[in-house]
């Protein structure tokens, strides 16, 4: 037997304990779909290296080990999630792959407007959510979206009514190491949480939601209890309606040796807007497919990208925009900062469907190196099928420029000083396309704090 | 001010300046001309801290102290400016920003009190009108989209905040406009004071019907072929160069 086989049926027994414990009371759709994942999930196996979209990602580090499912949840105190929070939004929050039902929003939501738990949706308002769980994100070709869904138990569910418009941000926070005092008292088991989220965003309407991946920090007992190992393995479904706005953030910052793996997947109407701003800043195994299908006419999406990557992380960002319908925009700009021995991977798909005649689409990638020793992959692919097409493409990579360099020193401002405001400045062209201002200025100050001899926040405005 | 005495410069093994002697006195604006590739540009870098010029021998004397054993930075704050020939884009650096870091490294070095941004801003506006950009540039990212005169006329910007006692010149004239050139004429006579020296590199006189030098000196091939009054300048701009070059050839 294999070492691949062990952890499947590792897997394998994992899901058929969990039978017991909170997915009974499941819908009939969702157990079907559950053990359908499984049996794919075993057939599929983690991605290997010999794969054309893993090449530069081994998962070997996950693949080998066997990550526990927490248990049970623990009380959060607020003040640990206080430096997360977001004025002015409506916030929820995921420990451990679960929801915190006292955390959910309460007051000023709108008419029709729903952010609960995934597993409370399901059980009060299916109508609503099985139209569009697993409709969007394949399990049939992608191994963890597999996995994610074989042990789909929890998450966030949105729905913002046709013609709505929220002002607010929903803000979901996503603890990971909470997780791992969740386990029966034995410390040195690894932790994976599936967290599932599902986006419905009518016609439109308009939102903005962030989701944003921490650890708890500061060296308390949570991460020593387990060596810090967590495996966060989430998926996140967006459906965009005809005519709708929805902004999309989602920041990861996990802590520097947790592995994270990120699926993506967006579907839009026609004449949606749509903006997905993928920020990673942490973790030490990181992993992002964000994809998106333009299947309405006259349907844009600007992706944006921002990978920070220093010490030894590994952070490989794969898109995918699918241009399904004619008339559609794409707009896709990645920026990626590599320090120390960082890896950072580039590989952006942009497939032109035979009948997507006049699509306009663009693509952007550009890296800075900040030391000999990182590394940069950036791959752009094109597909084109249609004739009519508009298509760009161009990736960079380069150090600080000694000009530029010059440029400051000779206005007496010093080096380091302008290494810190150079980098910063890279960033921006990524933070400046999110729409919401707290919501700008909140990853702009993540992102400060990342940098070099990190203050709290560069006043740029 | 300044004294420079035999400056050599080498940039990768060619000598491009071959002995350079040149006195400014505070209060003097002095006017160097010369052909393209006379070493103009890499005489301004050279004073300024660009460490890609080799210095191979020779002195250059800034208010006392030996300015070449200065980094660029602590020559800015001691007051030596440069304005770019080709001021660089900065994406993402807020140009109001970017001269706040640049005020306060200089007041950090004279032990003052930083200024804050409310302040700042009131400062920069004012300064601004002087050089007849709009206000919206100042929310701009550092030279991002600006045309080739405004790059210029933010420069100028720069000088009159950061307020250098030696401010060298280079080829700000090039590649503007008439209204453009009258607006950093009048930026540059309004900052002239009895304290300021100023260094005007520039191929062209034009601008010095505007600007009044108190002497010009003509570079050719890497050395002070010429200095005179102001009256040189004119010269220059019926004859062109070749006659001076002619002259200093033989002596090659």
């Amino acid at each position: 037997m294999t070492e691949t086989t062990a952890i499947n049926d590792f897997y394998r027994t994992t899901f058929e304990q969990c039978g017991q414990e909170g997915f009974l009371d499941q819908p009939e759709a969702v157990r079907q779909m559950r053990h359908s994942a499984m049996d794919r999930f075993v057939q599929l196996g983690f991605p290997t290296t010999r794969m054309e979209a893993w090449r530069n990602t081994s998962v070997e580090p996950v693949a080998a080990l066997e990550f526990h499912l927490p248990v049970e949840a623990s009380p959060i105190d607020p003040r640990t999630i206080e430096p997360f929070s977001l004025r002015d939004s409506f916030q929820a929050m995921v420990a451990g792959g679960r929801l915190v039902p006292d955390q959910l929003p309460h007051d000023g939501l709108p008419q029709g407007v729903v952010i609960r738990g995934l597993a409370d949706a399901l059980k009060r308002i299916p109508e609503q959510v099985l139209p569009h769980l697993g409709r969007y994100a394949d399990f049939n070709e992608q191994a963890f979206v597999a996995l994610n869904t074989a042990f789909l138990s929890d998450g966030v569910f949105i729905q913002v009514p046709e013609g709505t418009l929220l002002k607010q941000p929903i803000h979901v926070i996503y603890l990971s190491t909470h997780a791992t005092a969740l386990v029966n008292h034995n410390s040195q088991l690894p932790i994976i949480t599936h967290p599932r989220t599902l986006v419905v965003a009518g016609d439109n309407s308009r939102l903005t939601v962030i989701e944003h991946y921490v650890s708890l920090s500061g060296g308390t007992r949570l991460t020593e209890a387990n060596g810090g190992l967590t495996f966060t393995n989430a998926v996140t479904e967006i459906t965009a309606g005809a005519g709708s706005i929805v902004d999309y953030v989602r920041v990861q910052q996990e802590s520097d040796d947790a592995a994270h793996i990120a699926t993506v997947q967006t579907h839009q109407e026609s004449d949606s807007q749509v903006g997905m701003h993928t920020i990673t800043i942490g973790g030490k195994l990181v992993r992002n497919d964000v994809n998106t299908i333009l299947a309405g006419e006259g349907a844009e999406v600007a992706m944006n990208g921002l990978y920070l990557v220093k010490g030894r992380q590994h952070v490989d960002n794969h898109t995918r925009i699918d241009h399904a319908a004619p008339n559609c925009t794409s707009t896709e700009n990645y920026r990626g900062i590599m320090d120390d021995r960082g890896h950072g991977i580039f590989n952006g798909r942009i497939v032109v469907h035979p009948k997507a005649q006049k699509t306009n689409a663009t693509q952007s990638n550009r890296n800075m190196m900040l030391s000999d020793t990182a590394m940069v992959n950036t791959d752009p692919q094109l597909e084109i099928y249609a004739d009519d097409v508009k298509c760009t493409h161009g990736s960079t990579v380069g150090q600080i420029d000694e000009e530029t360099m010059f440029y400051f020193l000779s206005r007496g401002i010093d080096r380091e000083t302008a290494r810190r405001l150079l980098i910063h400045g890279f960033t921006q062209e990524i933070i400046s396309r999110i729409e919401a201002d707290s919501v700008r200025m909140s990853v702009d100050k993540l992102v400060s704090q990342w940098l070099p001899d990190g203050q709290d926040s560069i006043n740029v405005s | 001010m300044l004294e420079i005495k035999n400056l050599h410069v080498s940039v990768e093994g060619t000598e491009i300046l071959k002995g350079i002697d040149l006195r400014v006195k505070a209060g003097e604006l002095h006017a160097v001309m010369g052909p393209n590739g006379s070493g103009k540009s890499t005489f301004a870098q050279v004073l300024a801290g660009r460490d890609t010029y080799g210095i191979t021998t020779g002195e250059v004397i800034y208010n006392g102290q030996n300015l070449l054993e200065l980094t660029p930075e602590e020559r800015s704050r001691e007051g030596v400016f440069l304005s770019f020939q080709y001021p660089v884009v900065i994406p993402g650096v807020n140009n109001t920003y970017f001269l706040q870091a640049a005020v306060n490294a200089q007041r950090k070095h004279r032990g003052e009190e930083e200024i804050d941004a409310v302040d700042f801003l009131a400062l920069i506006k004012e300064k601004i009108k002087l050089v007849q950009l709009d206000e919206g540039f100042l929310n701009r990212p550092v030279n991002e989209g600006f045309s080739g005169g405004e790059k210029k006329r933010n420069e100028i910007l720069q000088m009159l905040t950061l307020e250098p006692k030696l401010a060298i010149l280079d080829e700000t004239d090039s590649g503007l406009d008439i209204d453009a050139l009258k607006t950093i004429a009048e930026g540059v006579n309004g900052f002239r004071s009895p304290e300021r020296a100023f260094l005007v590199i520039t191929h062209y006189q034009r601008i010095l019907n505007y600007i009044e030098p108190d002497k010009v000196h003509v570079l050719v091939n890497g050395r002070i072929a010429r200095s005179g009054g102001p009256e040189l300048a004119h010269e220059l701009e019926e004859k062109g160069y070749g006659w001076i070059q002619a002259e200093e050839t033989p002596n090659n």
